[in-house]
């Protein structure tokens, strides 16, 4: 019962954030001198449009009103229409974000499987040289940023060697998979075109890998350096004494406890990977919100602006949720801990 | 592990005569050395860039259509970019925006992070502390990049107001420390005693609670001057910070990246300027870190 507490006071934390991040979206939107009417009929538009306009948009109510409208209109999906595009960016986001929802989601798992195993591998041969080697490649990949790697990557695997695509989401000639989810990987898997998938999955390896190094990297050392922690406790040298054989202290006993500090992080770089998606589709040409995200804020489309950001931050607020769940489950200190004044 | 070398307690206002012992335990490890060394030379080639970049004149609006897009050789040493600029000169002067782009921020950044958590940590439990942390959450909510993104787009794109976007969202991280430190020193019996003496709320929470944060927000900074560089970088590389003709050094990756893979020195030597600029810092304040944890014990 104390966990079920736990997640639903979380929740209701998540909801207080969302809207004190819409009140800041808000207060972004308006501090930008200049009528939003005026910007959005154009220069040339008669004053009686932008007077009527501005009735529509009530822009002549106080500010906390103007939010009053701007939060109901969001909350039902309205963001108004985008500047540039010139539609809906309620369509926009229809239509760009499952691109960055399939580019991030492939890099979190290469992120998260990919950390979690080279971590174990290097607790396991802790100071041999195989540690070397992944404790220097893992401080390279932190502190180098994701847009650089795919500067790199492009130059290297995509320009040079020509292995992999550079550009979008498939290649022309291959015909995209009828939109279910907009996750052109399942969606091909769905209906079975085998084709579309491969070519899908192939261009995701580029820009997902680009996305993932540095969450992989910080993944990697603290799963390490949890385990080798973990190496030294009583518990496991009693194991040992019992005569219980090595790989079942890793996979049993190791394991489990040595994950949560590596799966806490992972909402964090998760984060990671939604800011950096904003220069990594830009530089692989990839049709995702980020990339639309970007050609906004470059030309001041305040309604877009808006969207994306929201869009983002709720999403990074779900992933976070999840992540508390999926930690109260590993780790029974925090499902079953006495709350405070117990 | 490293050995850690246990001494008797001194007090904190005899650091300087421990200068000698950090310095020994900061030297034992040539990760942090070599973090050190790199970092005094990119500040040394921002600071002194006009005068030993090789073409200073080429870091503004200089054209020579003659030596365009010449690959790296004796005379360039890193190769000019599409207008004949010599690219390693503009990276020194790229690692002058960088580098005050990290002091600038964090200049203004901590003095309004830490007593803000302060404040809420010494109080906790009271309004003050939900007010404080609650804003602090909001701007911890939403990936930094995305919203110094969103903030530095409506306004004018240039350094001053990158800063500005960054600076806006770093100092809640600054908030989030100290108040995690200073909620658990207020149980603490110095403080417990300077209450119980009638100490006032400004004595206890900066006379007697700051100087016990000093070491962890210390190292934090030095870490995070890499993280603002970078997130600096990131803005001028989508073209909401330094902009050109100015060398910042995203700006530089940015521009260059149009004539990948033909002339790739123009973005690639930039980019490893960034990757050393963030290693330099990485390394230093992991060797701080570790120095100032080993006086803890």
């Amino acid at each position: 019962m104390r966990f079920i507490t736990f997640i639903v006071r979380r929740v209701l934390h998540s909801i207080f954030v969302l809207l004190g991040l819409s009140i800041v979206i808000f207060i972004i939107s308006r501090i930008m001198p200049g009528n939003p009417a005026r910007m959005a009929v154009g220069p040339r538009a008669p004053q009686y449009v932008i007077d009527e306009l501005s009735r529509q948009m009530h822009l002549h109510e106080p500010l906390h009103i103007q939010y009053y409208y701007w939060l109901r209109d969001a909350l039902h999906g309205d963001f108004g229409t985008s500047l540039v595009t010139r539609r809906p960016v309620a369509d926009d986001m229809r239509e760009f974000f499952p691109a960055t929802l399939e580019l991030t989601l492939f890099a979190g798992t290469i992120m998260a499987g990919g950390g979690i195993f080279l971590g174990i591998l290097s607790a396991r041969h802790k100071d041999k040289w195989i540690d070397n080697v992944l404790r220097i490649v893992s401080y390279l990949g932190v502190v180098t940023p994701s847009f650089i790697f795919a500067i790199f990557f492009l130059l290297l695997f995509g320009m040079t060697l020509e292995w992999m695509p550079t550009i979008g989401r498939l290649s022309p000639g291959v015909s995209p998979p009828p939109t279910i989810t907009g996750l052109i990987t399942i969606d091909s898997l769905l209906t079975g075109n085998l084709t579309a998938f491969l070519d899908a999955l192939w261009h995701l390896i580029l820009p997902g890998i680009a996305l993932a190094m540095g969450g992989l990297a910080q993944e990697s050392r603290i799963t390490r350096s949890t385990m080798s922690d973990n190496l030294t406790k009583d518990y496991i040298a009693s194991a040992r004494s019992l005569g219980i054989p090595e790989r079942v202290i890793m996979r049993r006993f190791l394991l489990k406890p040595s994950l949560i500090p590596t799966v806490s992080i992972l909402g964090l770089d998760f984060a990671g990977t939604m800011s950096n998606a904003f220069l990594v589709e830009v530089i692989f040409n990839w049709p995702g919100s980020s990339r639309y995200g970007i050609n906004t804020m470059l030309r001041k489309d305040l309604n877009a602006i808006a969207g994306v950001v929201l869009t983002m931050g709720v999403v990074f607020i779900v992933v976070n949720i999840v992540v508390d769940i999926v930690v109260g489950l590993l780790d029974p200190r925090i499902r079953l801990a006495p709350q405070r004044g117990d | 592990m490293t050995v850690q070398v246990k001494g008797p307690a001194l007090p904190k206002s005899k650091t300087i005569e421990n200068l000698g012992r950090n310095w020994y335990k900061f030297s034992r490890n040539p990760m942090s050395i070599i973090g050190l060394g790199t970092v005094l030379l990119v500040v040394f080639l921002a600071v002194f860039a006009p005068w030993i970049a090789p073409y200073p004149e080429h870091a503004g609006k200089f054209v020579d259509f003659a030596n365009a897009s010449l690959p790296p050789c004796g005379r360039y040493l890193f190769g000019t970019d599409t207008i004949g600029r010599d690219i390693l000169s503009r990276i020194f002067f790229g690692f002058r925006f960088s580098l005050t782009m990290g002091v600038v921020v964090l200049a203004v950044v901590v003095p309004i992070g830490v007593p803000l958590g302060l404040i809420a940590g010494y109080n906790q439990g009271t309004w003050l502390d939900t007010v404080i942390m609650r804003i602090t959450d909001i701007f911890l909510a939403v990936p930094p990049l995305i919203l110094a993104l969103a903030i530095a787009s409506v306004l004018t794109p240039n350094l001053t107001n990158a800063m500005i976007a960054v600076t806006l969202m770093w100092w809640p991280w600054y908030t989030r420390l100290v108040y995690g430190l200073a909620s658990t020193l207020r149980n603490e019996f110095f403080v417990n005693s300077a209450e119980a003496l009638g100490a006032s709320k400004a004595h206890i929470v900066f006379r007697e609670i700051l100087p016990n944060c000093i070491s962890p927000i210390f190292t934090k900074m030095s870490l995070d001057m890499a993280w603002v560089i970078l997130l600096g970088s990131s803005l001028s590389f989508v073209g909401l910070g330094v902009q050109p003709p100015k060398p910042g050094l995203g700006t530089m990756v940015a521009g260059g990246s149009d004539y990948l893979p033909e002339q790739w020195w123009i973005s690639v030597f930039p980019a490893l300027a960034i990757v050393v600029v963030v290693l330099g810092f990485n390394l230093l304040g992991d060797g701080l870190r570790d120095m100032l944890a080993a006086e803890e014990v």
